[in-house]
């Protein structure tokens, strides 16, 4: 499904190189994680998939099921099942977090050229699933995200995730700032939408919400690069060793 | 003071072709206007309330032209409200597209047909509050407009009327030049809204006084049109008595200049006053908005809300004061005035101002410049929503807070529309 090749970004602005050949193949039904040491690109190479300005691919390719992303505007990548929930979701005072949502769901089913969702029909789904991530009327009310706690922003990413039912789902960091209820709350959204045509791209610090998730494959990524793929069986090696040994073992 | 000889022939030029009425009850009151405004003249760029906008088209002898704008078949704004609609084409009343003027609880008279009668309420009202608004800032159009008004409604309401009422102001000639004056009287406990829709003319000058008794309401929306060379100066000269409430809201879209002006004093107890403007300009569009409160009761609130956004070199202006009287303890003052840049071209110059004599005040007042929220539009886009609409969903937002000082839930859904419907067709 998603197939990354080479992958090499720069900063727009700035000589600085943070990817520096990334391969990554993730196929339909598989859940991947991506663990590595802070700023070693994780959310980077998110936002390039997803189509953040700001940086420029000197080289390598990274599709979609055969389709160019990097060719492609954040909208239409949106469009054609990627989506990433943000490590840090974004505030945006004055857009109700209701019409912001009905306004993505919507134009998404247009571009592909279906019926929009009646008023009526809109509510009623968004209500079951908002009530799954104990997300309550009141947050819907406001405008999206301005005023929610961290752990509230994480459930909305995932609500957006449930309503948009993207194939491609990558998850920077969704597991941060959560407590336990909520990280079982998070996780069981997530498995609710595991099938075999969809694919996650977890990126997480931590084995506990890989307890809850269970990654096909585990990838280590530093500086730049994914030094080390493997089973879970990796993901409990982090957690007790760290990264030192891998990175010294990567050179 | 003698006036300087530039000023001077510039407002020869100016009164030479208007007449000045001499009979009838607002006859003295007209005479008054124009002795004030020959000591005062018209304004130029040299006044410190003129520095950012240039009153020259406001001022010259001769209107400028003003092309006629086609709005297609689009419904007009309020047309599908229940209301009393007054017309006016090029300043002139059209008594056939208007509607019957009797309702209970208020009576409206059209100035032009009670001129000539030697007594009329509103000889009491008629350039009054402009009169006192002159001070401290002076407002030479405001009195030219008192002196030289060729018609305007004149509406008293002694009840909790409903229905509201609807002013429609057409332009039909590219060179018209109208000044338009409206004396309303909010009694004791009543309550009216006033609706106000359209260019007007090519250059229009309009003076909306207001006297709002205790425990009354007054709630006024208006449009401004969408005549991209339109020219405006509007004021609003407003009083409020006990316990009463005041609240006005404009949306401007397009327009060569528009100079909207409100002078305002709380003048009794716990009184509220709130005036907001929404305003999008692209192009050739100066947009200003010069307000002036005054706190004299204890107790009362005055609200400014006033968003700006602009592109293609638009200029927005604010200018902006709160005073806050001595003896005019808890009052509660918030001013904000915002201007989104939709490009690097456009200009926002801002002029916020507080002056307290009072101890025990809560004041606040901010002002802003900046683009759209780059974050937000891709987090927008990253859902799936179209670069177009995202912009203009941020937009809305940023417009937001001005539209929500409309009380009808109605209304502000259908001006949200318009400026959607604008944003489309000049967006990016
Ligand atoms: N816009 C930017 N300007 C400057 N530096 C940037 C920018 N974006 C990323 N970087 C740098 O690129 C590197 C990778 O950052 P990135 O956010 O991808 O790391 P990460 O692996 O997600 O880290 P973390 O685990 O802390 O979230 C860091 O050194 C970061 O400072
Ligand atoms: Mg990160």
């Amino acid at each position: 499904m998603l197939n990354i090749n080479n992958l090499h970004v720069k900063l727009e602005t700035e000589d600085k190189q943070i990817l520096r050949g990334v391969n990554l193949v993730v196929g339909a039904g598989e859940v991947h994680a991506i663990m590595g040491p802070n700023g070693s690109g994780k959310s980077t190479l998110s936002y390039v998939l997803s189509g953040k300005d700001g940086y420029t691919v000197t080289d390598g390719t990274a599709k979609l099921d055969g389709a160019d992303l990097l060719a492609m505007e954040p909208e239409d990548r949106a469009a054609a099942g990627l989506f990433l929930a943000f490590q840090y979701p974004v505030e945006i005072p004055g857009v109700g977090n209701m019409t912001f949502l009905r306004t993505a769901v919507n134009a998404q089913r247009k571009s592909r050229g279906q019926a929009e969702m009646s008023a009526g029909e809109f509510l009623k789904v968004v209500r079951e699933k908002a009530k799954r991530l104990s997300i309550d009327a009141d947050m819907m009310k406001r405008p999206v995200n301005v005023g929610f706690s961290g752990g509230e922003k994480k459930r909305n990413e995932i609500l957006q995730m449930a309503m948009l039912e993207p194939r491609m789902c990558i998850l920077d960091e969704t597991d941060s700032g959560l407590d336990v209820d909520a990280m079982k709350l998070v996780a069981d959204g997530v498995n609710a939408l595991r099938d075999a045509g969809r694919a996650f791209l977890v990126i997480t610090h931590y084995q506990r919400l890989l307890d809850h998730i269970r990654p096909d494959v585990v990838h280590i990524m530093a500086a730049g690069r994914i030094i080390k793929t493997g089973g879970p069986e990796l993901a409990m090696e982090v957690e007790k060793n760290g990264y030192a040994d891998l990175l010294a073992g990567a050179v | 003071m003698a006036l300087p000889q530039p000023k001077l022939d510039k407002l020869a030029a100016l009164t030479a072709g208007l007449a000045l009425p001499k009979s009838g009850w607002a006859a003295p009151a007209r005479a008054d206007a124009m002795s004030r405004l020959a000591a005062m003249g018209l304004p130029d760029k040299r006044d410190e309330y003129w520095r950012y906008t240039d009153p020259t088209p406001l001022t010259t002898a001769v209107a400028p032209f003003a092309a006629v704008f086609d709005a297609g078949d689009e419904t007009p704004l309020f047309d599908a409200i229940d209301r009393v609609k007054l017309v006016f084409v090029d300043g002139i009343f059209d008594a056939a597209a208007s509607d019957d003027l009797t309702l209970s609880g208020i009576e409206i008279d059209l100035l032009s047909r009670v001129a000539a009668l030697d007594i009329h309420w509103a000889r009491d009202s008629y350039g009054v509050l402009e009169c006192r608004g002159q001070l401290p800032v002076a407002r030479p159009l405001a009195a030219l407009n008192t002196a030289f008004a060729t018609e305007g409604v004149l509406i008293r309401v002694s009840a909790k009327v409903t229905k509201p009422v609807a002013l429609i102001y057409l332009h039909k000639s590219d060179g018209s030049d109208v000044k338009l004056h409206h004396c309303i009287k909010v009694e004791q406990g009543a309550q009216l809204s006033l609706l106000e829709n359209g260019p007007a003319a090519a250059r229009f000058n309009s003076v909306l006084e207001v006297d709002v008794a205790d425990g009354a309401r007054f709630h006024h929306i208006r449009a401004q049109g969408r005549d991209h060379a339109r020219h405006a100066a509007t004021h609003i000269f407003a009083r409020l008595g006990n316990g009463s409430a005041f609240k006005s809201f404009t949306l401007t879209a397009n327009g060569a200049l528009t100079r909207n002006e409100a002078v305002i004093d709380l003048d009794g107890d716990d009184a509220a006053a709130h005036v907001a403007g929404a305003a999008v300009g692209d192009g050739q569009f100066l947009h200003d908005d010069t307000v002036f409160i005054t706190h004299t009761g204890q107790r009362c609130e005055s609200r400014q809300v006033f968003k700006k956004v602009l592109k293609n070199g638009a200029v927005g202006v604010f200018q902006g004061k709160i005073l806050v009287k001595q003896g005019a303890q808890k009052t509660d003052g918030y001013q904000i005035s915002q201007s989104l840049m939709l490009d690097d071209d456009s200009q926002f110059l801002a002029k916020p101002e507080l002056e307290i004599y009072a101890d025990d005040v809560k004041c606040s007042h901010g002002s802003t410049s900046g683009a759209i929220d780059d974050t937000a539009l891709f987090y927008l886009r990253s859902r799936g929503v179209p670069l177009k609409d995202a912009q203009s969903l941020l937009v809305l937002a940023f417009l937001a807070e001005a539209i929500s000082e409309i009380e009808d839930d109605a209304i502000a859904e259908d001006i949200r529309l318009r400026l959607d419907g604008w944003l489309s067709r000049h967006g990016r």
